[in-house]
């Protein structure tokens, strides 16, 4: 075992290891969580990104789709480094919290959740995108001549109708927050039962030599992964049915 | 109860500038694809802002450029049939047609007034159908309650029939002929199809281009298409190039032939224009010798192309159709038009 580092997070680290060979399910609740935020927050954040940058001009919404689909192709580590410029203590937004709330963003649960965000982000942004580029606004301008009002017609005639994309964009960024690594590694760090998530455990666990243990936390990663995909792919099939063409 | 419009649009290359009154009755758009027309109705209906102009429904101002007026469409109170009939894919035809009640409160009223419009346009157990599970002909009565029931000052139909199958065609014309009848609203109908037009509207615009060459009665307008656009849009086959040489004579040099007419014509006389169903061998009028082209068989007439014995070479030949039953053995080495019947175009 590769035992000989010092420091407060090793000590920890150990001692979380010797406790037993049987399981601490800290990290399943953890990630759970905070892909269940980031979710909700990428959900709604990324809907109403798409909505208004699809009636943008051309040129601003060239601009605007690169800037929010950068964290896709960023390294996460790069997007944990510029949230760290941000969120960190000596920084500008994270200073902010602190003085203000005494709130701190870095290495607590939830700030994985803004790593998890940021990063999910662009799946939701350019799959609802794409949805609401093939709706048919031809079904908006009847509501609106039927005087039903906008806020009626987003949610009651184009959400319904984009649902798919829509839906296929929420599940990857559940996926891809659960999955997140990179970026949680450096804004959240890793504290056993505090901030550890699956993934960030899974790595501290093969590099600490617990491969047994590593392994089954994969083994719980590929069944929460496989169960959501399956879920929402009957959920798909049963919606679809009930408007099917005869 | 009037409708006043006079706006412009511009689109990349394309002006939309059309100016017309319209009081109660159907009024008719006929024109080509890309001429402007859908673009007018939806600038009426508030989906699309014109540059410039004013739009005035029943002393309501709907938009003013000068006053910075522009109500948005669910405070114009102006229907839309879309060409795909627009009905939402998630709601049921009950929920469908419910949405054009969204105004109306009472839930009583609701209902009695939902039961009505599913009995009146024969929507009866469809109710709980999906527009998936519809026919053509289902979805435009589906729609078409949808929109009656928001209670519209004005309807505006475009294409209605465009989407159906010719068959179905016929039957929803007068379907609709017949619903627009009890309903008694102010309706324009967009169309390309002159036998729609004819049909279903008192009155008729003709545009061209992004703006209307002649607005009047239907009927007048098909008498009298005014010019040479007029003439195509209307469905006359036979136009060519004529000038004035008497008070009720032109010249058809293209075919060496001279008409007299029954209207006395005008000055500026820049072509006529003779419709296919309109030559007769017995008119004792406009009798010239012609020759056989070509015959053209169609379901319940004749297509006769011919030319005049000194017409042009280089000109196209001459449509004549006669119904089958009427069509003799032998063509007849002569035609005559009466000269009620010979179009003069001005422009």
């Amino acid at each position: 075992m590769k035992r000989g580092r010092t420091g407060f997070t090793s000590v920890l680290l150990c001692s979380y290891i010797e406790r037993g060979t049987q399981m601490d399910w800290y990290p399943l609740y953890n990630s759970l969580r905070i892909a269940a935020v980031s979710c909700i927050i990428v959900f709604f954040s990324g809907i109403f990104a798409a909505y208004y940058v699809v009636r943008l001009p051309r040129l601003i919404k060239g601009m605007l789709d690169v800037l929010l689909t950068l964290p896709l192709v960023l390294p996460p580590t790069v997007v944990g480094y510029f949230l760290i410029l941000l969120l960190g203590p000596g920084h500008p937004i994270g200073a902010w919290f602190m003085s203000v709330f005494s709130i701190k963003l870095v290495m607590t649960w939830y700030s994985g959740i803004f790593a998890a965000s940021v990063v999910s982000f662009p799946l939701m942004y350019r799959t609802a995108r794409g949805a609401f580029e093939s709706f048919d606004e031809t079904l908006a301008y009847s509501g609106q001549t039927l005087g039903l009002p906008n806020t009626y017609i987003f949610w009651r005639i184009r959400m319904p109708a984009c649902r798919q994309g829509i839906l296929a964009g929420a599940v990857l960024s559940f996926a891809r927050a659960l999955g997140e690594y990179g970026a949680t590694s450096m804004i959240a760090g890793y504290i056993p039962g505090r901030t550890a998530t699956i993934s960030t455990t899974v790595y501290q666990l093969w590099r600490t030599d617990n491969d047994n243990l590593a392994f089954k936390w994969v083994m719980v990663n590929l069944a929460i992964s496989a169960t959501v995909l399956l879920a929402v792919n009957m959920l798909e099939k049963k919606k679809t049915e009930r408007w099917a063409v005869k | 109860m009037s409708l006043s419009v006079n706006i412009v649009k511009t689109l990349g290359t394309f002006t939309l500038a059309v100016s017309f009154e319209s009081n109660d009755g159907i009024l008719g758009f006929l024109g080509a694809s890309g001429t402007g027309k859908s673009m007018t109705l939806r600038c009426i209906a508030g989906i699309e802002k014109p540059d410039s102009g004013r739009i005035i429904l029943d002393g309501v101002t709907l938009f003013d450029s000068e006053k910075h007026i522009n109500l948005p469409p669910q405070e114009r109170h102006v229907g839309y049939l879309f060409q795909n009939f627009a009905l939402f894919p998630n709601m049921t035809v009950r929920q469908n047609i419910l949405s054009g009640l969204y105004r109306q409160k009472d839930a009583v009223q609701k209902k009695k007034i939902l039961e009505d419009m599913i009995g009146m346009l024969s929507l009866q157990g469809l109710e709980n159908y999906y527009p998936s599970q519809l026919s053509g002909g289902q979805q435009q009565r589906a729609a078409v309650a949808r929109i009656l029931v928001s209670r519209p000052n004005l309807l505006l139909l475009d294409e209605p029939f465009s989407a159906l199958d010719s068959f179905l065609r016929e039957q929803m014309q007068a379907q609709l002929a017949d619903v627009l009848r009890v309903f008694d609203k102010k309706v324009i109908l967009v169309t390309h199809s002159r036998d729609e037009a004819y049909q279903l509207c008192s009155n008729l615009a003709l545009l061209d281009n992004g703006h209307i060459l002649r607005i009047g009665g239907t009927k007048e307008l098909f008498a009298d298409p005014g010019s040479r656009q007029g003439a195509v849009l209307t469905g006359c086959k036979n136009i060519a190039d004529a000038r004035k040489t008497g008070e009720n004579e032109v010249e058809v040099p293209a075919w060496g032939v001279r008409f007299t007419t029954v209207q006395p014509v005008r000055d500026g006389l820049k072509a006529i224009g003779i419709r296919a169903h309109y030559f007769n061998p017995k008119s004792g009028a406009n009798h010239y010798p012609i020759s056989l082209v070509e015959e053209i068989e169609e379901p319940f007439a004749w297509v006769i192309t011919f030319a005049y014995t000194g017409q042009n070479p280089d000109s196209p030949p001459v449509w004549w159709r006669i119904p089958k039953d009427r069509r003799t053995e032998v063509i007849p080495g002569e035609l005559g038009v009466a000269p009620q019947n010979i179009l003069l175009l001005y422009e």
